[in-house]
């Protein structure tokens, strides 16, 4: 009998998985099944240049379907996997077929938080996670019309920005005091709060929406009601508060899950057979010494590896520095790392330039960057971070020192950290590197 | 059409013809070329279209901008010929172009 492989969901941990496990040698079968009717996409220029009219629809996929057909990938498209029997090693799908498996991978990412408020169901209201939801949008997305973003994360940045470009009259509600506020420093969420303003964003700051009415009582369009009593009018609005992971398949199949489905270093599940990687899965990440659920490509691709080489045998552990990128105007901001539990923010270069990286320490060792226009500070972050190099804050900070010469291992100043690799960075003191208690919750787009 | 060739580690060539303005990391994806994965989408944020330029193109290539630079410091087996896939397009200078794609990437 030969062995069959099976991936829940056709994103990019997926398509990924997919490969990799062709890569790596994997002669059975493989099953990518996704309930979205197309092929496997990238998602980030669904709120860039997708959105802003800039890139062919063919260019979304991530492979060609000959690239599949080619590896001998098959797809089961537009369906559903309604259950997992983990004992008898089936799957079924909302279709009613079922499937056997001997490995089982639940790439099924995560769907949009949905706006919990009266008047939220408002056919004006959209939400940004697929392509069916861009193409939703697509005929309200016109110049003049008015458009109000709801969430200061990166979609809704993002959005705000494709959409005042696009000549739209956009206002921008964000619940915390700067946009971008679950992800990095006050310093840089001040950054793009004057970034859209100066492009001519209405930016609204602590600031909750309490109700979506109907203005017109024709649907035409909707009247955002703020938390502080304002009405604004809107042709479109936008929603993007975060986004939760689809663990529900997991868990009524008995698979451990917090914040995300539970994977060790492996990729492994709490289950036999059945592992889990991308914005679903929340592992163990021994450069910060406690678990992480992280939503971006790096992370989706990176444990779709991590899966694939567990199930040919060749064990990798996962052990990547998180890295994620953002385009707004003509500025890209890359960060690398989780800048949470910082104690020290340093700015290298200037703010008001629009190049610049902030470099997050604590107790005087790096924990992430933020880089804006400055891709040789995000290089160097990443080689420190994954290198586990030390290089002092002032070292860090003095642009006399080119940015590419930071993580020069020649250089005596750079020293290799001498305490063990993980825990070191950890935020809380004796985090147990496969402790299943401690999981954060780390949105990466909201 | 212009023709682009790619090398990879063992040898094997693949020579394809190409629309002048395309970039050559989506023409390498369409055509299966193995070791250009184009995780980023093109937007050299990730370097996982890392080729080596063929000696004899160099000096027909548009100059490296500051970000591909700094990227292809990420790539494993960078050298004076490294260049990001995503960042050089197709056009009748290029026409025969050969690029490598370094062993790392398999
Ligand atoms: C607008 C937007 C912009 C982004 N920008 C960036 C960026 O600039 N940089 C970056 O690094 N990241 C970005 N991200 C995040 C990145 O796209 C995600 O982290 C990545 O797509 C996660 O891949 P995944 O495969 O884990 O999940 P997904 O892409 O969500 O794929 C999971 C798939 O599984 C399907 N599925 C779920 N359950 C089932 C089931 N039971 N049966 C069948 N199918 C199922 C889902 O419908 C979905 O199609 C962005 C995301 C969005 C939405
Ligand atoms: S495709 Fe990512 S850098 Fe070229």
């Amino acid at each position: 009998m030969t062995e069959t492989a099976v991936i829940v969901g056709g994103g990019q941990a997926g398509a990924q998985a997919a490969v990799s496990l062709r890569q790596g040698g994997f002669t059975g079968r493989v099953v990518l099944i996704g309930d979205e009717p197309v092929l496997p996409y990238q998602r980030p220029p669904l709120s860039k240049t997708y959105l802003a009219g800039e890139l062919a629809k063919e260019r979304l996929f991530i492979k060609p379907a000959a690239f599949y057909d080619k590896i001998n990938v098959e797809r089961i498209l537009g369906k559903t996997v309604s259950a997992i029997d983990s004992r008898q090693q089936v799957i079924s799908l909302s279709s009613g077929q079922c499937l056997s498996y001997q490995h089982l991978i639940l790439a099924t990412g995560g769907r949009v938080r949905q706006l919990d408020c009266p008047g939220a169901g408002h056919p004006r209201v959209h939400y940004l996670r697929t392509l069916a939801d861009v193409e939703a949008m697509q005929s309200e997305f016109t110049a003049g019309a008015r458009m109000v973003v709801i969430g200061g994360g990166y979609v809704g940045l993002e959005t705000a920005a494709v959409a005042v470009k696009h000549g739209l009259n956009v206002t921008l509600l964000v619940a915390r005091p700067t946009p971008l506020g679950r992800v990095t420093s006050p310093e840089v969420g001040k950054f793009f709060e004057d970034v859209h303003r100066q492009a001519g964003v209405t930016l609204c700051c602590n600031t909750g929406v309490s109700a979506i009415e109907d203005d017109a009582g024709d649907g035409q369009v909707a009247a955002v009601v703020t938390d502080s009593g304002y009405r604004v009018l809107a042709d479109v609005v936008v929603v993007g508060i975060g986004l939760l992971p689809n663990v529900e398949l997991a868990e009524s199949a008995g698979v451990a899950c917090d914040d995300g489905i539970t994977v060790d270093e492996y990729g492994r599940t709490s289950v036999g057979n059945i592992y889990a990687a991308g914005d679903c899965a929340n592992h163990p990440n021994p450069i910060y010494g406690r678990r992480l659920r992280l939503e971006s490509v790096q992370n989706a691709v990176d444990q779709g590896k991590t899966v694939a080489a567990t199930i040919c045998g060749k064990d990798k552990p996962y052990a990547q520095v998180p890295w994620f990128w953002s385009d707004q105007y003509d500025l890209k901001l890359q960060t690398a790392g989780i800048n949470s539990g910082y104690d020290q923010a340093l700015v290298r270069g200037d703010i008001a330039s629009r190049s610049f990286a902030v470099f997050y320490l604590r107790e005087g060792r790096l924990l992430a960057v933020d880089a804006i226009n400055r891709p040789a500070e995000f290089v160097a972050a990443r080689n420190i971070l994954s290198k586990g190099l030390s290089v002092s804050a002032e070292r860090l900070q003095d642009e006399s020192i080119p940015a590419k010469a930071l993580a020069d291992q020649t250089d005596p100043l750079v020293t290799e950290n001498t305490a063990p690799e993980s825990a070191q960075l950890s935020a809380q003191s004796g985090v147990q590197k496969r402790s299943q208690s401690n999981a954060i919750k780390h949105d990466r787009v909201a | 059409m212009i023709k682009v060739t790619y090398i990879d580690h063992a040898g094997t060539a693949r020579e394809i013809e190409v629309e002048e303005g395309v970039d050559l990391m989506d023409v390498a994806v369409d055509n299966l070329v193995p070791g250009i994965d184009g995780d980023c989408g093109g937007v050299a944020a990730c370097a996982t279209c890392h080729v080596h330029v063929d000696p004899a193109w160099q000096d027909k290539l548009p100059p490296m901008g500051e970000e591909e630079d700094a990227m292809l410091e990420l790539a494993d087996d960078r050298n004076e010929n490294s260049r990001l896939a995503c960042q050089l397009k197709a056009s009748p200078e290029l026409d025969g172009l050969i690029l490598h794609t370094p062993i790392g990437q398999h």
